[in-house]
């Protein structure tokens, strides 16, 4: 190909034509697919001349709920991602017993694992949370938008250079096989050379810098911007908990930064941070890892819980039994995440003192986790339960939850976690509560508030039926595990000898086909809606009886959210002004200052992807490149100082006059 | 002090999950070590004390949430209700008193079963006899086997253990290669194993038979098969499985041990009946290698303040990860392109076998002995005349 | 600003909206805090890290071999000083004198590119006697947390050469107060990061 391989190296570091697995099946059908409906995807759009309209309306928009919005179809799409990796893994473990290896081999397998991990904590379920948070926390507080809006845009964009960089090693090159922590000494340099890991790594820094940012912007949201008169402890329950999520977040994430960039100068340099030689600590980084770890689950857990207090009081017709105690209880555990990281690692010879503590922490972490399920359920006492689906996701997770918490405090007493530590029963426990409480949780999100973003509401049948699926589907595929578990089974094994086990496996990948079923009805849910939008179209702005000021707004919100920035008198504001007969106004509107768009974020992501994928490959000249670019754009970006515009009051005076002809209409 | 041996009343046993283990091999419920058995007990209790507050929770969900629904309009609904501190009060305090109670017996319980502290008893009223000298037994993961060195007896085993009843034995654990976890279920509970550093597990078997173990943290692409078969044996028997690694087995030396550090899939179990004095100790200190430095000199130098500015040789005979690599030996998470293989491609990693019907039409298309790794069961690690593969990230 | 008020049922006279278009502002200042403080993090982090590896001189050159406590010192002075001289610039800026501001900035670069400069002829040094990053974990560790702060300095002085350019084009409008203020709160936050390094690594380090 090329007579000077010097050159070649120069042009291309290390990255060649081998890269390409055009000789793998599975990825080259992979690909077909990817390439044959983003094809399409990218044909529609240009059919429709939709590219200008794209960029302008959605890719530089600095709204807080277009970006939400993005946010949540990125975390579905890489959902679907995540999802195919769980399938290809169960169907190796549910065929690969004796003579059969399965259809796998262990260094694709491996591969799979980490990337179904990593894909579904920081592509999945962050960007989900993040886009929920997003939408509706300004609208929840009284807001026009968040504090910062171009750097939200910014945010969304790096996610996205993450997702992207973690999407190339699927076709060029390979992932890390190292487990989705990467423990060092397996992900050191020496150890597993070659772009797998560092793929991991600037997946991971490129989306670190969007999360840490998003987090930033948010705590500034709700500390400055709520409305006239919502004082702290008159936040909707939501607005706390995406406060301590994103305090986690911003004092979360800069360790994984950190704890990532000392095992890139391993790779890149050779510096000895966690290396087994010359004063390295690989223990150091398995601490550090999980400083941040175990906050992150309470990120992702923390809106969840949120949601559910906003779903069992607006479907029990009711104020949330004990707010109070339910803030101290967020507070709580926001805090007990920071001292509760060793019980990760139990087993790497701590004295009994340090497993001790660590393990008494944990269990105390269930107190106000416990105080959380009672306050539901005494919401719901005594309240007039609407079964819509949101309240359906609620009870589902209030079950499947109670027994993942109790899996996880039989984890957090040492001994035991001798016994049950890397096996499958520990799979089983963190399935249990990130499915049956994040993935729950953002479920019934999206149902509650999916009226609000687009103005109608979900098809109920195939809602039923993405329920059901899902949750009949999630026993089916997790118990088994707690049993394989006490079979003494570990966890990333890609063959097993004993036959014994083998129909257990076959029951979980049954199981995970039914959870596929509820992923496709939940797909097929969004698209059923769409064409019969219509007929599900909601008028009022306030479908669901809501309780918090976001339903007291149109369906889908105005650019502006509010038109008049609202005042609170009490929690659960708009139930408070139903009930005391407010107006709505219909005259002295006011021009309204707004930000402008810019597509600033998504060209500064552009380049911080390239940089990523040129880092990765060792191609010194498109990384320094990338990085000049980066520089100048940021600066170049200073240089703009008209950020802002105003709403003509004229255009307010239309869009809400169109508001009071179909309120008028409806009623 | 010692944990209470507690007799659980069958029923708990009829719990769903447990029940579902009436009919399988559910070792960690009834394993065949003393420690191992206390830690089952330690889950019983936990998952009991519990049980208390979980199963009035699930029924209180299941009651309220069929009760409260909307079309039930005989039920009080109360919209204003939300306050009410007796509840608050109970809320708080149940989850609590159950949890100070989880505490003590976790407090307790992580004492008594400190991995690193020698056992006390050897079954449930059966204080270790005064002057027993426990078993000792020397543990290295490597990739993707294991080595066991037993200093009294003289012999050392490659994926295989054996014990006699009722005799307390010590583990001492480390790593030859990345991290690794030891775990023999029906024995004890796992420890992990690392490179530099020793791990310690106190454990005692109080029934003959034989019993899996395996490496509980994944370590690489041969990760599946790291597993080797521990044998509860009598003492005679104990014996007569030593004189037999006297008898068939080779010694080993230190170029032994190089050759058998080269990852190997299912290594088959070997022997041998002496080992060249201080292996065991250079392996964990890092300095196997013919010249290296060990660790235990380097940190009685730090100690002393360093090596000083014209310390360049100490350099190269510390590094001991790189010189893994320099042996010809593929680390165990390469991937693309330091592998030496085209990307996701179904070549198996250095020591791997063959997949019968994976890389079938793949292995054809291979020349034999350049890149594959030794299919033949039996051989320990690669053809010598292999290359190494690329090492572009050093 | 009027709150238009609405009778309610049980009699009170209540507002439910503003009239004006509420504007909030200063959460710029709020969240350049909060991004200060996930910076804090970064560098416990590294801070952490020197405190487990720093003794690992893996049979190599220890601190108190390589360390020259007077060049520190003079580095440390050239950044205290810039910030004195910045504290000067944010005076001039109160007063709304945007060119003695502007020349109290220029002095405030000086300072800190004599500081990174001694940073990086410290480092030369430190490489050219074979004692690199890749030498032990104790130097891997040392390199990294004050390279990290030589690179948060090397930030801070392109932002100075922009905000400088920024402040002749636009003067001392709103928004360049604003960033005036960040600067300001950034170069001294890196002030304060270099007292934790000068004490915890250098002194500490050497005179133990």
């Amino acid at each position: 190909m090329f007579s000077n391989l010097d050159l070649q190296k120069l042009v291309f570091g290390r990255l060649t034509l081998e890269a390409i697995p055009y000789h793998e099946p599975i990825l080259l059908i992979t690909f077909a697919m990817v390439a044959i409906g983003g094809g399409a995807l990218l044909g529609v759009i240009t059919y429709y001349k939709a590219w200008a309209y794209l960029w302008t309306d959605w890719f530089t928009s600095v709204d807080h709920k277009k970006i939400g919005i993005m946010y949540v179809v990125l975390a579905i799409v890489m959902l679907v991602r995540g999802f195919s990796d769980a399938l290809l893994m169960r169907a190796q473990q549910a065929i690969s017993f004796g003579d059969n290896q399965g259809y796998l081999p262990p260094h694709h397998y491996d591969q799979v694992f980490t990337a179904h991990g990593v894909i579904m904590i920081f592509f999945m379920a962050m960007p989900f949370v993040t886009g929920l948070m997003n939408f509706v926390v300004p609208l929840q507080i009284g807001a026009r938008d968040v504090a910062f809006p171009f750097l939200n845009n910014f945010s969304f964009w790096m996610t996205v250079g993450g997702a992207i960089t973690i999407m190339l090693s699927l076709f060029v090159g390979e992932f890390a096989r190292t487990g989705w922590l990467a423990y060092p000494p397996l992900s050191e340099g020496t150890f597993s050379p070659g772009v797998g890991v560092d793929y991991y790594i600037w997946a991971l820094q490129i989306a670190g810098i969007g999360t840490t940012l998003s987090g930033i912007n948010l705590i500034a949201t709700i500390v400055k911007m709520r409305a006239p008169g919502m004082t702290m402890m008159k936040m909707p329950i939501f607005v706390w908990t995406s406060l301590c999520t994103n305090v986690l977040i911003v004092a979360a994430f800069p360790i994984l930064t950190a704890v990532l960039v000392l095992l890139s100068l391993d790779r890149y340099v050779g510096t000895h941070f966690f290396s087994n030689d010359l004063g390295g600590n690989p223990m150091m980084y398995i601490n550090l890892i999980w400083i941040w770890g175990h906050p992150e689950v309470y990120i992702l857990i923390l809106p969840a819980f949120g949601i559910f207090s906003e779903v069992t009081s607006t479907f029990s017709g009711k104020r949330l039994f004990g707010y109070a105690s339910m803030v101290y209880a967020t507070v709580v555990i926001t805090i007990l995440s920071y001292l509760v990281w060793l019980h990760h690692f139990f087993t790497m010879g701590s004295g009994a003192s340090v497993n001790s503590f660590f393990g008494i922490t944990t269990m105390i972490i269930s107190i106000p986790t416990g105080a959380k399920i009672f306050n539901w359920l005494f919401t719901m006492y005594r309240g007039r339960i609407r079964y819509e689906l949101p309240m359906m996701w609620t009870v589902a997770f209030i079950i499947t939850f109670v027994i993942g918490g109790m899996t996880g405090v039989m984890l957090a007493v040492p001994p035991a976690d001798f016994m049950l530590h890397n096996g499958l029963f520990l799979i089983a426990h963190f399935h249990n509560v990130i499915i049956g409480g994040v993935v729950f949780g953002l479920m019934a999100g999206v149902s509650y508030w999916f009226p609000k973003a687009f103005g109608f509401r979900l098809n109920e049948f195939w809602g039923h039926m993405s329920f059901w699926f899902w949750v009949v589907g999630f026993y089916f595929a997790f118990m088994p595990l707690y049993v394989l578990g006490f079979m003494g089974v570990t966890r990333r094994l890609s063959h097993f000898d004993d036959p014994s086990l083998q129909i257990w496996f076959v029951i979980a990948a049954f199981g995970a086909l039914l959870i596929a079923v509820g992923i496709a009805s939940f797909i097929i849910q969004i698209v059923v809606s769409f064409r019969n939008r219509e007929a599900l179209a909601d008028l009022t702005g306030d479908p669901w009886h809501g309780r918090t000021l976001e339903w007291s707004t149109a369906s889908p919100p105005p650019d502006y959210n509010f038109a008049f920035t609202p005042m609170v008198h009490d929690l659960d504001t708009w139930a408070d002004m139903k009930k005391r007969g407010y107006v709505r106004p219909l005259e002295g509107y006011k021009p309204i200052h707004m930000p402008k768009n810019t597509g600033a974020g998504a060209i500064l992501s552009a380049f911080a992807t390239i940089f990523g994928f040129a880092m990765i490959w060792y191609i010194w000249w498109l990384a320094a490149l990338a990085l000049f670019a980066i520089l100048v754009t940021a600066i170049g970006h200073t240089f703009n100082y008209r950020r802002d515009f105003y709403i003509p009051a004229e255009e307010v005076v239309a869009t809400e006059g169109r508001r009071s002809q179909l309120l008028a209409e409806h009623a | 002090m010692v944990l209470p041996h507690v007799r659980f009343p069958r029923i708990l046993l009829m719990v769903p999950v447990f029940g579902l283990l009436g009919g399988c091999n559910a070792v960690l419920l009834s394993p065949s070590g003393d420690v191992a058995l206390q830690q089952r007990d330690l889950i019983l209790a936990s998952t009991a004390l519990m049980l208390l507050i979980v199963i009035p929770v699930l029924i209180t969900t299941v009651v309220f949430a069929w009760r409260y629904r909307a079309s039930n309009t005989t039920a009080p609904y109360d919209p204003e209700w939300h306050h009410s501190t007796q509840l608050e009060v109970l809320i708080w305090t149940a989850p609590l008193l159950i949890i100070i109670a989880l505490g003590a017996l976790t407090w307790i319980s992580t004492h008594v079963l400190d991995p690193f502290r020698a056992i006390e008893r050897v079954g449930p009223g059966r204080p270790v006899a005064a002057g027993v000298k426990p078993l000792t037994v020397e543990v290295v993961a490597l990739d993707w086997k294991w080595l066991f060195f037993y200093p009294d007896l003289g012999i050392a085993t490659v994926n295989e253990l054996a014990a006699p009843v009722d005799v307390p034995i010590q583990f001492k654990i480390t790593s030859g290669t990345v991290m690794n976890s030891f775990f023999v279920p029906a024995l004890a509970g796992q420890i992990y194993a690392m490179a530099g550093m020793e791990t310690k597990l106190s454990a005692v078997i109080n029934k003959t038979g034989d019993y899996d173990g395996f490496s509980a943290n994944y370590s690489g692409a041969g990760f599946s098969h790291m597993n080797f078969k521990f044998h509860g044996l009598t003492q005679q028997d104990f014996d007569t499985w030593v004189a037999k690694a006297k008898k068939d087995g080779k010694p080993l030396d230190q170029a032994g041990f190089h050759e058998l550090e080269k990852p190997t899939e299912a290594e088959p179990v070997h022997y041998y009946k002496s080992v060249s004095p201080g292996l065991y100790d250079s392996i964990l200190n890092m300095c196997a290698e013919p010249g290296a430095m060990c660790a235990t000199e380097m940190m009685h130098i730090d100690a002393n303040g360093g090596g000083g500015k014209e310390s360049e040789a100490n350099l190269e005979r510390l590094q001991s990860d790189k010189h893994k690599v320099r042996e010809g030996n593929e680390s165990p998470g390469a991937t693309f392109p330091a592998s030496g293989r085209a990307a996701h491609g179904d070549e198996q990693p250095q020591g791997m076998k063959a997949r019968p019907n994976a890389g079938e039409a793949n292995a054809q298309k291979t020349e034999p002995g350049t890149k594959q790794g030794d299919a033949m069961p039996g051989m320990p690690g690669m053809k010598k005349d292999s290359p190494a593969p690329a090492q572009l990230n050093n | 600003m009027t709150h238009p008020s609405t009778p309610t049922a049980d009699g009170e006279a209540l507002a439910f909206y503003v009239a004006e278009d509420a504007h909030a502002e200063g959460s710029t200042m709020l969240g350049f805090w909060i991004y200060l403080m996930s910076d804090c993090l970064i560098f416990a982090v590294l801070f952490a890290t020197f405190g487990v590896l720093g003794r690992n001189y893996a049979a190599g050159p220890s601190a108190a071999e390589l360390f020259e406590l007077p060049t520190v010192a003079l580095n440390t002075a050239m950044l205290l000083l810039s910030s004195i001289t910045f504290g000067f610039a944010m005076l001039a800026m109160e007063k709304e004198k945007l060119r003695t501001t502007l020349v109290w900035m220029a002095i405030t670069g000086l300072f800190g590119m004599a500081f990174v400069g001694l940073e990086l002829n410290e480092f030369a040094h430190l490489i050219h006697d074979g004692a690199t990053p890749q030498r032990s974990a104790f130097l891997s560790s040392f390199f990294t947390l004050v390279g990290t702060h030589g690179l948060h300095v090397s930030v801070g002085l392109i932002w100075i050469v922009t905000l400088m350019v920024q402040l002749g084009l636009y003067g001392l409008n709103p928004a360049n107060k604003r960033r005036l203020m960040c600067l300001s709160m950034f170069w001294h936050f890196l002030d304060v990061v270099w007292i934790g390094v000068f004490s915890f690594v250098y002194l500490v380090s050497v005179l133990q």
